[in-house]
């Protein structure tokens, strides 16, 4: 008995192995394509659709020998395929031209405002797995009644309602009348002075170095454009849990558990909700990322100093390099949490080995 | 058996939930009935289909049914009055135009957008998806590799550097909104053609000589109908939310057209003290998003039950 057991440990571990190898392998050849596909696409949309990217650049008023030279300095005289190539080549070495709103290289603007976005994104979703793994659980255990319409209808509204919409009206309510949280923005002014963050993950920093007083500025003012998300992502995360949540409570072992007499809040919590746990990791990575394009509008209406704000202001601008380095930036960490997280899945659940 | 079935009378109720029709259309009428029964079952998605025709009547009519002018307001009398104004339901805006007759106008440049970009979305979806599923190889991966590329952007960033390019306005967004939505269509009909490459009907088709043309158009293509249009309905409140955002960026329907995120960007300036502005065109957008999803969410139901509560 023991022996087959040993036996059979083995061979799983050795079959578990080429398997892990090859979804790496099959994570990094998605990874390439998927990331050179979208390095096409925004060539194409920032190279291609204009019809002249030089004018673009200096204006039409510009005189002509000039816009001359802004074309032989962009490549425009080459063939496609070598300006597709040197573009590449740039974007390899994180060179993603120059914003013309800041004058500073696109990749430093962005390396700078990236940390508030993640850290408001993160906020987000811990907010909205929080709220929403229990809401959906209960929807699931209470089939039917009322408080799986109620969950239903707050993750249909969630789905349906305008974010900057709601973002403003929740300004107006809990920042002008009701003055619960602090006016738009990441942190006070006077602390702009006093607060030396060491990375750009402010509510981290100020932990870390003790400034409480900081801590709670900086938490008065995330604490609305988070809720913000976080509801988004509440939406989400409760509809997949209450639906991973009914598949799991219709099998048998949870029938076995039953009729062994374990507690019903065991069932759920302990047994259920368990096996439930890894298609939800994937859907909060997924969350997660659906937050990163959240934020797009959500910056701009909080004025929340981070990606979104920065590729709505180029747009206004006509900053095209900045627009387009964001458009990256984000494309690729989207890429990157959702095959991450589809490694994840194919890692953690060994039903997904046998396929 | 024979005798039962002369006497129902046709169209009834038995004629048509008959598990033996006589006929064709029999058959189908009566598949379209128990689809309509389960649908109709479900009051939230009767109240969806509601808010849909609601939508459509109103874009229809607005021009009967707007009190005042959309564009032309008046700018003496009327600015920033609050919503039960003598004459302006809903208020007026900052240019004094009444904003019950902006919003009910502002419905048609909603259908137009969800309307084209289902049109343009849709059928390129269909036919990468049925072209991909049914050819395999490496036609199916090649054009499946273009549609993860497309999925993996983030949809309204997609369409921000789009438009960004393109130049603003109303057409740019529908397109940019299109290029954007087609790939979960494609993913969809390839899997439902993957369901049933191998079924016997194909086979007999083939058999009988028909290109893989004629195949994919008039056999494989009417099968993924039904699951496209569920996804297509599921995927209009996200569409509508889309064009809101471009529009309240300034990259969708510029001023003075009444699209309704556009609406919540000028109303953004005085949300303080005249807060009507910016939210009654808020309202409008989730009532009808909500319209479109509760709407998606009965069809799915009702035409395919495995997947119903879920």
């Amino acid at each position: 008995m023991a022996l087959t057991e040993t036996s059979a440990a083995t061979r799983r571990h050795r079959r578990r192995v080429p398997a892990f190898a090859s979804a790496l392998m099959r994570f990094f050849v998605m990874a390439a394509t998927t990331l050179l596909g979208l390095l096409a696409v925004t060539f194409f949309i920032g190279r291609v659709i204009p019809i002249d990217p030089a004018l673009a650049i200096v204006g039409d008023r510009a005189p002509q020998h000039v816009v001359e030279r802004i074309r032989l300095e962009l490549g425009l005289d080459l063939p496609l395929y070598q300006q597709f190539w040197i573009y590449l080549k740039q974007v390899a070495s994180g060179d993603f031209g120059t914003s013309v709103l800041t004058t500073n290289p696109v990749l430093t603007d962005i390396l700078r405002v990236f940390p508030a976005t993640i850290e408001l994104a993160t906020v987000g979703t811990i907010i909205g797995a929080v709220l929403g793994i229990p809401l959906g659980v209960l929807a699931a255990v209470k089939r039917g009644s009322i408080a799986d319409q109620v969950v239903r209808v707050i993750g249909l509204v969630g789905y349906s309602v305008p974010i900057f919409w709601l973002g403003l009206l929740a300004l107006v309510l809990f920042y002008a009348k009701l003055g619960w949280v602090a006016y738009p923005g990441r942190m006070d002014i006077v602390y702009e002075y006093t607060f030396t963050p060491a990375t750009g993950f402010y509510l981290l920093d100020a932990v870390w170095q003790g400034e409480w007083d900081v801590v709670r500025d900086l938490f008065r003012h995330i604490i609305l454009p988070g809720t913000l998300l976080g509801y988004f992502s509440l939406a989400y995360i409760s509809r997949m849990t209450r639906s991973f949540m009914l598949n799991e409570l219709s099998q048998e072992y949870v029938v076995a558990a039953r009729a062994k007499g374990l507690s019903e809040a065991r069932i759920i919590w302990f047994h259920a909700l368990r096996n439930a746990a890894v298609p939800l990791v994937t859907v909060i990575a997924l969350s997660y990322a659906g937050l990163l394009e959240g934020s797009v509008l959500t910056e701009t209406i909080f004025a929340w100093p981070g990606l979104g704000l920065y590729i709505t202001n180029s747009l206004q601008n006509a900053d095209m390099n900045a627009v387009l380095g964001g458009t990256v930036v984000i494309g690729a960490v989207f890429v990157g949490i959702n095959l991450l997280s589809d490694l994840l899945y194919r890692t953690l659940d060994p039903r997904t080995r046998s396929r | 058996m024979s005798v039962v079935e002369q006497t129902v009378k046709p169209y009834s109720r038995e004629w048509l939930l008959s598990d033996r029709p006589q006929s064709r259309r029999q058959a189908k009428l009566g598949r379209a009935y128990v689809v309509w029964r389960r649908f109709a079952e479900n009051r939230l998605a009767l109240l969806g289909l509601m808010i849909i025709l609601a939508l459509l009547f109103v874009a229809a009519f607005a021009g009967v049914l707007a009190p005042h002018d959309p564009l032309q307001g008046d700018l003496r009398n009327a600015r920033l009055l609050p919503p039960g104004s003598e004459g302006y339901l809903l208020g007026t805006d900052d240019q004094g135009r009444d904003i019950l007759s902006r919003l009910l106008y502002g419905s048609r440049l909603t259908l137009l957008v969800v309307v084209l970009v289902a049109v343009i979305a849709a059928p390129v979806g269909l036919i990468v998806g049925t072209v991909s599923g049914y050819a395999g190889g490496w036609i199916d991966a090649v054009l499946m590799r273009i549609t993860d590329i497309f999925l993996a952007f983030p949809k309204l960033v997609l369409a921000l550097a789009l438009v960004a390019a393109l130049g603003p306005g109303i057409e740019n967004a529908i397109l940019a909104i299109a290029v954007t939505s087609w790939p979960p269509y494609a993913r969809i009909a390839r899997a439902e053609t993957m369901t049933f490459r191998q079924s016997e009907f194909i086979s007999a088709v083939q058999l009988m000589g028909a290109s893989p043309f004629r195949i994919v158009m008039r056999h494989v293509m009417p099968l993924c109908l039904s699951s496209l249009i569920v996804r297509v309905t599921l995927d209009m409140a996200g569409i509508i939310l889309t064009a809101a955002g471009l529009g309240f960026l300034g990259l969708g329907a510029q001023p003075p057209l009444p699209e309704w995120g556009a609406m919540i960007a000028s109303g953004r300036r005085f949300i303080l003290d005249q807060w009507w502005v910016a939210a009654m065109p808020g309202i409008a957008i989730l009532i009808v998003s909500l319209g479109f999803n509760l709407l998606g969410d009965g069809l799915r139901d009702a035409l395919d039950p495995k997947e119903a509560g879920q």
